[in-house]
């Protein structure tokens, strides 16, 4: 069991998310940032990648293991303290029964992922352990978690103690790559550039399906502008500040189903991408899709960041995300 | 199936448009398409094509990058829509789903004003609400919320200028000149007029949603004693799925 002691401002219960009922007006929910799940399932040795874990926001708080757990925190850099002692996040970590957790304020980033080896154990609703946060569905008591709360750990319903001890031991006869050489594999390629002499991360994205509704002037603005995220941004969508994306006959279109990535322009000719919690359709214009491979980067982005666009093809967002699941593979490898 | 586009959404899905309208023609386009492509994908003949999520007069179709692409699902889709047009189309007929209402009362605190927006009577509100046979276009909003077409034009009413903070489950409402169910308990604008008993969102997944886009939704119009009837069987109903699903998971 995972005892909350302080949540922080916003963790949750957070899996691969709800997938194959949009039809039925789910939201699809899960990881925020997909890769740092993926990440940390597989450096505490879990063979689903997408098992449920913690996904904190800004800071983590404090929590106690009331079973001995392995552990591994991934996503922003978060400052990691176990009983008082600092140990590495990004990293596998062993903890034994009745030691506290306190997880620091990210120094960059804003999005974390605490996996544990076995997953964590909630039941499942339409095959997905997510918080359904806007619904108030799923996860733990379809909520963010709150002080006293005991979140089950699965490797104690399937495996017991002993396979935990067995899993600590097997890390602890391999010699892991150092963290700190581990952390470059961690953060996606191409995500961090320059341009216009601001620091800002460019996104790529595909020509949205109402790629038509926007002016030529519009698209070349979106390619070439900087636009802020704004502080009214959450896990349902970034909303963006900058220069107004002009439509030729307005914004408004039949509705119909939106994905993760999906930029919409509304009224005012802001763009907001739809992130994990968003609504299953929308009725504004699509100017383009984030692809899934920056999706996870766009997560650790903060309100007053800065962001680009650059356009790809299908074939090349799609090339994208099979260079980063064989990363997460080999990276499988190495800790299994 | 002829004149419909496909485009993009990203990495993972493609868009496919079968018109630039909300209609009957438009609908039926898109039911007999997703019945079709449905079919086509459950028995496996494209790897790593996933939901079909239909919507007014689109549909979107997900897909795993790591199996098949942008070019090959649209190919595969392309080939499956002229091949499936004749074959699917009598398929895609969606049923007609009964939906008991309690009208008025505590059950539908706006139906007089409603009936005082139209200069009609109460009666004659839901008279004509549960005379009319609903196209269901699309699910979205909230799980198992159903956008619905064919409102009367006679009983439409704005919205409330300030909305409900919460609005319970099975609360059947007009907004302009649509009507819906609102499956859940949420925050919302329409103008109640009445609930039904039925379970229509199930927060454990166990009872599944009685519609499904494509169908048609008839109102029912019950009373007070009745709505307690069919409440009380609901509830029965879940407790023996509950029952059901449990003895399958200890086997």
């Amino acid at each position: 069991m995972i005892r909350i002691i302080s949540p922080g401002p916003l963790t949750a219960v957070q899996d691969g998310g709800r997938r194959g009922c949009q039809s039925q007006g789910y939201r699809e929910c899960g990881a925020a940032d997909m890769y740092s799940l993926e990440a940390a399932n597989a450096m505490v040795g879990n063979d689903d990648l997408q098992a449920a874990a913690l996904e904190i926001t800004i800071s983590g708080g404090v929590m106690e293991f009331t079973e001995p757990v392995i552990f591994a925190v991934t996503g922003g850099d978060f400052a990691l303290t176990l009983d008082g002692e600092r140990v590495p996040a990004h990293g596998p970590v062993y903890a034994g029964a009745g030691s506290r957790l306190t997880i620091g304020p990210a120094a960059s980033g804003l999005r974390g992922c605490l996996a544990v080896y076995g997953g964590i154990d909630v039941p499942l609703l339409l095959g997905s352990r997510s918080t359904d946060l806007t619904c108030r569905l799923g996860g733990y008591r379809g909520r963010a978690l709150k002080k006293g709360d005991e979140i089950p750990v699965g490797a104690y319903a399937v495996r017991g103690i002993r396979d935990v001890e067995k899993r600590r031991a097997a890390l602890a006869g391999r010699n892991l790559l150092k963290v700190e050489a581990d952390r470059s594999r961690l953060v996606p390629s191409g995500l961090g550039r320059f341009f216009q002499g601001e620091r800002i991360r460019v996104l790529r994205a595909v020509k949205g399906p109402q790629e038509e509704y926007f002016t030529e002037g519009a698209h070349r603005t979106f390619e070439r502008s900087v636009y802020t995220i704004t502080l009214q941004s959450d896990r349902m969508g970034c909303r963006l500040s900058g220069p107004a994306l002009e439509t030729v006959h307005g914004c408004d279109i039949i509705s119909d189903g939106i994905v993760g990535g999906s930029v919409q322009v509304s009224s005012d000719g802001q763009p907001i991408i739809m992130q994990a919690d968003h609504q299953t359709t929308g009725g504004y214009a699509k100017i383009a899709t984030v692809i899934s491979a920056d999706l996870p980067a766009l997560a650790q982005l903060r309100p007053g960041d800065k962001v680009g666009f650059r356009f790809v093809s299908p074939k090349e967002a799609v090339m994208t995300v099979r260079e980063l699941q064989a990363g997460l593979l080999s990276l499988k490898e190495v800790y299994r | 199936m002829k004149e419909i586009t496909i485009k993009p959404a990203g990495d993972s899905a493609v868009q496919i448009f079968c018109g630039g309208e909300i209609s009957e023609a438009v609908g039926d386009k898109v039911s007999a398409l997703t019945a079709a492509l449905r079919n086509f994908f459950s028995r496996g003949n494209v790897a790593g094509a996933g939901e079909v999520v239909p919507a007014f007069s689109s549909l979107l179709v997900r897909y795993d990058p790591l199996v098949t692409d942008y070019e090959e699902i649209t190919f595969r889709i392309g080939k499956a829509a002229v091949d499936l047009e004749l074959a699917a189309a009598g398929e895609s007929r969606g049923k007609t789903v009964e939906i008991p209402v309690c009208y008025g009362g505590e059950f539908g605190e706006d139906l007089a004003d409603v009936a005082a927006c139209n200069n009609i009577t109460e009666q004659e509100v839901v008279a004509i609400h549960s005379g009319g046979l609903y196209r269901l276009y699309m699910i979205g909003f909230l799980p198992g919320f159903p956008y619905l077409g064919g409102l009367d034009k006679r009983i439409c009413c704005p919205r409330l200028k300030s909305p409900r903070t919460k609005i319970p489950a099975g609360a059947v409402g007009i907004g302009g000149e649509q009507t819906g169910i609102y499956p859940m308990e949420s925050p919302g604008g329409w103008r109640l007029i009445g609930r039904t008993p039925l379970t229509l969102f199930d927060p454990e997944g166990i009872l599944p949603l009685p519609y499904k886009a494509g169908d048609m939704i008839k109102f029912v119009a019950i009373d007070k004693a009745e709505y307690g009837e069919i409440a009380a069987a609901e509830a029965k109903r879940k407790e023996k799925l509950r029952r059901d699903k449990g003895k399958e998971a200890g086997r």
